[in-house]
């Protein structure tokens, strides 16, 4: 078996399970000071993310982690080319990661609420960046013949050239409205009282744009029509769930469609990783950027072993924590 | 500045910062496990409140040094890309299985442990605090060994075909020499950053100017607190010399450079002393204006032998110029003369002041006060009327609000010696730093990111230590134990423990 394939595979999947993943936690950051009304239900919607959404986060470490050790000529081009927006990327995270820590270690209305905001804020502004960044690295970057994205019109114009195209512009449209999409079919499978009331409202709308965002993609050639006619019939059937009070359902169904996206976006040009717009010639490929055998052995080693494991013990921790959380104080 | 040297202070600022917050996860991590282990062993409920603040601690810490350890993971390829391309297939691996082995386990477990204490069985709700130990041990040991591969290249061939290293073997990239020093070393000088935290806000809340303890049982505690926090802080500090020791011992067969540039010796010598500070141009020829030295000392620490030979920073240059071709292979010499010096001298401090402490609290004593302050019980002891105890007591006292800042210098200033003392190279003796740089990257791109990051950062920083100001002023008796129902989760606080 071709190793360099396998580990194709795998970076695809850990992209794929954290855009799913995490998709939800944004979701719920942009969703909760909005469906929450006071700060217990802005706590309740938060709760059911705060046990988990770190463990969801590691996806992205694997992700990247997979791509240096398995091709480090993708990680090398795939970051350096989009160097702005991944430090964006990274300034969001850090916002968003401490303001959800740190919203209940004091026992403050107004640190809470300014936790929430920026977190709300940091939330939608990481979902759209990182659809950015998938719909650019679909795309292709202008590598030229060393990986590098060559500053010949100075640094705006590297950074304006990777950003300024309709995939990146797509790209953030879809992650915002995905985000919300999964989170609100999250908070309604995963709460009791108000929050799960409100939530089923704005499934529609986000499978709506959602739905919309996907179709542009197809007409533009960016996803291939099976992809699209699938998704669009996929999220129709989420947001008819999410009206019929099947959170189950809508919450799979929608995590059914960020799945596929991001893969179908990941796999269209395999073997090529990332395409150079300038020559194709110049263009990352499976073959072109695989690590040495021994590097694949020994990652693929590690992975049989202790992937099987981390997978059981996240489930673990959904399940622990799989009872809904009350929005409404519980009558005692 | 060029692109090359905005890189450098962009990876040296935010590896810094990362470094604040490491070193504090891995020891609160450890200390949290330990005191609820205490708890569970001997119910005695101070122990229960202690775990809860500690583990609070830990979860502030860690989620900064969560959000700035991605930065770490993806600066290789924002800044270092071609870097990242010639040793990806060593580097690559070791931070692909330490996200697997390791941050998975942190992560997930601290959630569990965090959000799960009316959800598991009190036995496994033990295991989890346990596990995001071992995880951040794991992780430390995985990424060390990344750095010792840039201090100390081994396992790896190069591909005569690309030009580019290749990983020979796992495990020999592991237990490189200097990882198997390195990593008790950095190890201890994590638990000396966790010590003296609590150590200092035990002593704060017990006997400082903190909050006072609102009985019996909130003074054990804090005492109980602080005790601890001394004895990792003293032992952890005998255990970095030792461990400091034999690093200097590796460091100076794999890269000689480095030592005699902390020396700032120039000429080699036999039975060379060790200057314990200089000021003046030690260059060969120069005589330093004011400067102590220790007759034998650096050939001993060096070798192991009084009489043994030290090499001299100009005949190295000469070796290095010979084996790699023209160019200055001497690093930035005042940097590592200085920096060298102020690790050992904070981390000793740090450590002196955790010995004066347990001493003067040992066999259930306080820290007294003198109402003169340090002034008075100088005086007090110079005309024999004031004890000694008074005296150490009034100085650790003053001492409090610095204490927590010293481990973190120590272990500010070994990073900032040992990685710019490699200097110019990135990977010693096969990549120049200059090299590592992508060919696309602007300066003005670096510069954005970086007031970026300055800003971004600057906040956090606030926002920690605000946090953590407000957790150890707060009363350690625990809130109501609530009921264990179904659905009566209140926001996103953890329950408190009801078993």
């Amino acid at each position: 078996m071709d190793l360099a394939l396998l580990w194709f595979g795998l970076v695809v999947l850990c992209w794929a399970l954290f855009l799913v993943l995490e998709g939800f936690d944004f979701g719920v950051g942009m969703l909760a000071p909005v469906l929450g009304r006071g700060g217990a239900q802005r706590g309740a919607a938060l709760r059911t993310i705060a046990p988990v959404w770190d463990g969801n986060e590691v996806w992205l470490v694997a992700a990247i982690g997979a791509m240096f050790a398995a091709f480090p000529d993708w990680y090398a081009s795939a970051l350096s080319g989009l160097y702005l927006p991944m430090a964006a990327l990274l300034l969001c995270l850090a916002v968003r990661g401490v303001a959800l820590e740190f919203r209940g270690k004091r026992d403050d209305e107004r640190w809470r609420a300014r936790c929430d905001a920026a977190l709300a804020v940091s939330s939608a502004a990481t979902a759209s960046l990182l659809g950015a960044v998938v719909g650019v690295l679909a795309g292709g970057l202008a590598l030229g013949p060393d990986g590098e994205v060559a500053a010949d019109g100075g640094a705006l114009a590297r950074t304006a050239g990777t950003l300024a195209q309709p995939g990146a512009l797509l790209g953030a449209l879809g992650g915002l409205a995905a985000a919300t999409l999964l989170g609100a079919t999250y908070l309604g499978l995963r709460t009791t009282g108000g929050v799960r009331d409100r939530a089923r409202a704005w499934v529609g709308p986000s499978a709506g744009v959602l739905a919309a965002v996907v179709l542009v993609a197809g007409i533009g050639g960016g996803l291939p029509g099976t992809v699209v006619g699938a998704c669009v019939a996929v999220l129709g059937a989420a947001a008819l769930a999410a009206r019929a009070g099947r959170e189950g359902w809508a919450f799979a169904l929608s995590v059914a469609v960020q799945a596929v996206v991001v893969v179908a976006l990941l796999v269209q040009d395999a073997p090529v990783l990332l395409s150079s717009t300038l020559d194709p010639a110049w263009s990352v490929t499976i073959e072109s950027a695989r690590a040495s055998a021994y590097a694949l052995s020994t990652i693929s080693w590690a992975a049989l072993v202790l992937l099987p494991g981390v997978l059981a013990y996240q489930g673990l921790a959904y399940w622990v924590f799989r009872r809904r959380v009350a929005s409404d104080p519980v009558p005692t | 500045m060029d692109t090359l040297e905005l890189a450098r202070l962009q990876f040296a600022v935010v590896t810094i910062y990362h470094y604040f917050f490491v070193p504090l996860s891995i020891s609160l991590a450890a200390l949290t496990a330990g005191l609820q282990t205490a708890w569970h062993r001997t119910g005695r409920p101070h122990y229960r409140e202690l775990t809860l603040l500690v583990g609070k601690l830990l979860m502030v810490t860690f989620a900064v040094g969560v959000v700035t350890g991605l930065v770490q993971e993806f600066q290789f390829g924002l800044s270092w890309s071609d870097f990242a391309r010639f040793y990806g297939d060593v580097f690559g691996p070791t931070l692909a299985i330490e996200g697997m082995l390791a941050f998975f386990l942190e992560a997930t477990f601290l959630g569990l442990w965090f959000f799960g204490w009316d959800r598991l069985p009190r036995l496994a709700h033990l295991a989890t605090i346990w596990v995001v130990a071992i995880g951040t041990l794991l992780s430390a040991f995985i990424i060390l060994a990344a750095n010792s591969f840039m201090q100390n290249p081994v396992a790896y061939q190069v591909d005569p075909r690309t030009g580019r290293a290749q990983l020979d073997s796992f495990w020999a990239l592991m237990v490189n020499e200097v990882n198997l020093v390195a990593y008790p070393h950095t190890i201890a000088g994590a638990a000396m950053t966790g010590g003296a935290l609590l150590m200092a806000v035990g002593a704060w809340r017990a006997w400082g100017r903190g909050p006072t303890a609102r009985g019996e049982q909130d003074h054990l505690a804090w005492r109980t607190l602080a005790r601890l926090g001394g004895w990792v802080t003293a032992v952890a500090g005998l255990a970095v010399a030792i461990t400091g020791d034999l690093l200097g011992k590796v460091m100076t067969a794999v890269q000689p450079m480095k030592m005699a540039a902390a020396e700032a010796l120039y000429v080699t010598q036999a039975g060379a002393p060790f200057s314990v500070f200089a000021i003046g141009d030690p260059r060969s020829g120069g005589e330093p204006l004011l400067s102590l030295d220790v007759p034998y000392l650096l050939s001993l620490l060096a070798h192991g032998d009084p009489g043994a030979t030290v090499q001299g920073i100009d005949d190295l240059q000469a070796q290095y110029v010979q084996e790699h071709g023209p160019g200055d292979y001497v690093p930035w010499v005042p940097v590592a003369y200085w920096t060298f010096r102020l690790m050992i001298g904070t981390g000793m401090l740090a450590a002196t002041l955790a010995v004066l402490f347990l001493w003067v609290t040992r066999r259930g004593q306080g820290l007294v006060r003198h109402g003169g302050g340090l002034a008075g019980a100088t005086r007090g002891v110079l005309a024999g009327r004031g004890s000694l105890r008074t005296l150490l007591g009034t100085g650790v006292l003053a001492c409090l609000p610095l204490l927590p800042a010293l481990p973190v210098l120590a272990n500010t200033f070994g990073w900032v010696f040992t990685e710019t003392a490699r200097q110019p190279w990135l990977v010693f003796g096969l990549f120049r730093t200059e090299d590592g740089v992508g060919s696309g990257l602007t300066s003005a791109e670096v510069l954005t990111s970086l007031v970026g990051f300055g800003l971004v950062y600057g906040v956090l920083a606030l926002v920690w230590y605000r946090a953590v100001r407000h957790l150890v002023a707060e009363d350690l008796t625990s809130r109501p134990v609530r009921t264990n129902g179904a659905d009566a989760d209140d926001g996103d606080r953890a329950p408190v423990p009801t078993y």
